[in-house]
């Protein structure tokens, strides 16, 4: 007993004042990228030709966040001047179009439905499913529950049958093997429900793009409602996506 | 292992070197080392450039590395009758390329998929239907006995597999583990042509995004040694850090998760958070926190200098105290040692017939950690660890873990304490693989010994790229550990081995 009190004193009280006070992820990570317009041609055409996720896209100078996986090389092939990476997490959207990005998203808060917000905005019980990625997404996302983030003092919570969610959390390229199992999953739910892809996985099928193995493309299936994009997503990403979407 | 090839971990060997023999010569031999110390480290088939069936294998016996190969006819006599390490190989050889081992004591599918030669399913399975359903489960008769069926999808953020269990009242008879709900067809996609090896590494990193330095490190050590690329020192020690952060944060995060499904909640809370400061100091490496992106062909692709060095050396030593302290706060409560001990128990003899390997093999007794026996990266200027209790309980695979935890931080700080720049290099880079060629490389990830094969055909394309992950070998262990336990200790078993779905299902 005395070691759980003595322990508990040293741990002390660590839960982040998130949203009231700002959080700073070190300037390595690699969050919303800003592209910059006045780049050398040539130079977006090599960066664009060895995206290893094809990700670029030379004509409207965009990158597509729905699939890049944030793996740095374009900012350091073009040593910046075609794209740099700015440490800014806010990156979910509620619409695939709004994906394709060169510096600027909408505001989510705007674009989410009232509806959703006056359903869930109290209460928000999710269902994970984990469709053929690698688990760090899920990992990710697992983490919301520590003492950190905390997440269930924004009333959202992580709940384990499908009947008692309001939406499901779908993460992985949707491998061909789970994909009845995510039906099943997703008409368990008792409408309305919300759908949430999280991961480039979900969004576009992520590192395994092309594979015959998977669907690639959760919208394909089930219309999406929010999108989280990253590989995997910080959980700041994901906790910033959630409040804004249904708070 | 006399008609074998002895071949060094990384070392490149061209094929022809690598002896071709007769099948029932390469069966005796292979059979002869397994029987005794040896251990299956690869097994695998391909097509060659003649579109014959070959089968090739990796044994390591002590501290040596064997290989050899033969030709695979469409059916043959199964080795697992005689020795239980290559069942799981046999399975998924006939899952590939639809050659059926005669007389497979249990042959059925792997990941559910069709073979790539459009053979006769060795399994009979119709893959037009979706749900992999046509498993030919285990089952036990009798009036008592009651079947417990678990998943695909589980009740928490976790993986899909399927679990089968044969109960007589609460006490588990038999659990059979069936997965493949997480394949996604890596192997292929590593082995496509005209695809850029710039690809590779992304694909690779989310083999196991909980092991993605494990993959990373094996991969690039494969395509450097196939290219003839030279890794400096300080990029070396980096990756050898990227790779302890790894195993500290899947370690501490599981001991924290063994805590609670005892119900002893505080080291469920402290180690949760304490895992997300290792996986912060692989962001502060990579950008990334699972260390995504950090490791390439060739070295490491952001300079790790004197500002990261300090960030890692600080809040290393900031931690180690508490988790010490957490450490013993778990293993002295009296209601935790009663749920750990004699719990889920692997005894030696059969973690040595399955060929178990990392913490958990440790924790049986199997002292083999590829950081000692074949060191890659930094490893050869690091100590080695030592286990305690190695009884293969739950309580020696947690302990192990424990131990692996302090002897990683040790290592990182000894490490740092070099103080060398780490210059990156540039990318994307493009390589050229030597022609006709063989690889195999191993590293010790946090769950044990990660394997990459690569064959390349007369233009230095990749013709194979085999993957194996720890998990491949060690479900089957999770398995036997519920033989005669109490259904209710599943949660705990499960946990204190921590496997991967996604590196099993490829
Ligand atoms: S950061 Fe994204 S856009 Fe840039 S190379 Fe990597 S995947 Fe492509
Ligand atoms: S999006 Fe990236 S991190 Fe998430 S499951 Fe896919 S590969 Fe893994």
């Amino acid at each position: 007993m005395l070691k759980v009190i003595k322990n508990r004193w040293k741990q002390g009280y660590r839960t982040t004042k998130y949203p009231k006070e700002e959080i700073n992820l070190y300037s390595r990570f690699r969050g919303l990228p800003t592209v910059h317009q006045d780049c050398d041609k040539k130079l977006v055409r090599e960066c664009a030709e060895a995206c290893p996720q094809q990700a670029i896209d030379i004509d409207k100078m965009v990158i597509d966040i729905g699939r890049c996986t944030f793996c740095g090389q374009c900012e350091i092939q073009s040593q910046g001047k075609f794209v740099t990476f700015s440490n800014n997490f806010e990156l979910g959207t509620s619409s695939r179009d709004a994906l394709f990005t060169s510096g600027s998203l909408p505001a989510l808060a705007e674009h989410s439905k009232q509806h959703f917000k006056n359903l869930f905005g109290r209460s928000l019980q999710l269902r994970q499913i984990s469709a053929g990625g690698c688990n760090s997404c899920e990992a990710d996302t697992n983490v919301l529950n520590t003492p950190f983030f905390d997440l269930q003092r924004f009333g959202i919570d992580f709940v384990a049958s499908p009947r008692h969610a309001d939406g499901i959390h779908v993460t992985g390229p949707i491998s061909n093997n789970m994909k009845a199992a995510l039906f099943s999953t997703y008409e368990a739910v008792p409408a309305p429900k919300v759908v949430i892809a999280s991961g480039c996985c979900s969004i576009s099928g992520g590192p395994f793009w092309g594979s015959k193995d998977i669907v690639g493309d959760l919208n394909r299936l089930i219309p999406v409602d929010l999108y989280i994009p990253g590989c995997p997503p910080h959980p700041m990403t994901t906790l910033h996506a959630l409040l804004q979407f249904f708070k | 292992m006399d008609n074998f090839l002895h071949i060094q971990n990384g070392q490149v060997v061209s094929r022809a070197d690598i002896p071709d023999l007769d099948f029932s010569i390469f069966q005796e031999a292979v059979l002869n080392a397994t029987r005794h110390s040896g251990f299956v480290v690869q097994f695998f088939a391909y097509t060659d450039e003649q579109s014959i069936l070959k089968l090739i294998t990796v044994i390591r016996a002590g501290l040596d590395l064997y290989t050899a190969g033969c030709s695979l006819a469409d059916e043959y006599p199964s080795l697992t009758p005689e020795c239980e390490k290559f069942h799981m190989f046999e399975r998924e050889i006939a899952e590939q390329f639809g050659a059926h081992p005669k007389n497979h004591p249990w042959l059925k599918m792997v990941r559910y998929h069709e073979n790539c030669r459009g053979k006769k399913d060795v399994f009979g399975n119709d893959y037009s239907h979706d749900i992999p359903g046509n498993y030919p489960y285990f089952t036990v008769d009798g009036d008592a006995i009651h079947e417990v069926a678990v998943g695909p999808v589980h009740a928490g953020i976790i993986e899909p597999g399927h679990f089968r269990f044969q109960c007589a009242g609460e006490e588990v008879l038999s659990l059979e583990i069936q997965l493949g709900y997480q394949h996604r067809g890596v192997e292929k996609l590593l082995e496509q042509a005209e695809q850029p090896l710039t690809r590779l590494p992304t694909i690779v990193e989310s083999i196991a995004g909980d092991t993605a330095i494990g993959h990373s490190l094996c991969h690039s050590q494969a395509i450097e040694a196939l290219a003839g690329l030279k890794v400096n020192d300080g990029a070396k020690v980096v990756r050898t850090i990227a790779l302890e952060l790894e195993r500290i944060s899947n370690h501490v995060g599981d001991l924290g998760a063994l805590s609670g499904d005892v119900a002893f909640n505080p080291p469920l809370n402290y180690f949760g958070r304490i895992r997300g400061e290792f996986l912060n100091m692989l962001l502060t490496l990579a950008g990334n926190r699972f260390g995504k992106g950090l490791v390439r062909p060739g070295g490491i692709v952001f300079p790790v200098l004197e500002e990261q060095r300090r960030i890692v050396r600080d809040k290393v030593a900031e931690e180690t105290p508490g988790i010490a302290d957490v450490c013993d706060l778990l293993f002295s409560a009296h209601t935790v040692l009663a749920r750990f001990e004699h719990t889920g128990t692997v005894p030696r003899n059969t973690a040595e017939k399955l060929g178990l390997v990392g913490f958990a093999g440790r924790a049986s007794g199997l002292s083999y950690d590829a950081r000692i026996t074949f060191p890659t990266e930094a490893y050869a200027q690091l100590e080695a660890n030592k286990n305690k209790r190695t009884v293969g309980d739950v309580y020696s695979r947690a302990n192990v873990r424990r131990e692996e935890i302090m002897h990683s931080l040790q290592s990182i700080t000894d490490l740092l304490r070099q103080d060398i720049d780490a210059a990156p290099i540039a990318v994307p880079a493009y390589h050229t693989l030597a022609p006709d060629s063989f690889v195999v490389t191993i590293n010790e990830a946090w769950r044990g010994e990660v394997s990459h094969c690569m064959l390349t055909d007369k233009n230095g394309s990749i013709l194979r790229y085999k993957v194996k992950d720890p998990s491949f070998h060690n479900w089957t262990g999770l398995a036997m550990s519920l033989r005669n336990q109490g259904i209710s200790d599943f949660p705990l078993c499960n946990k204190s081995f921590n496997l991967s779905y996604c590196g099993f299902d490829l």
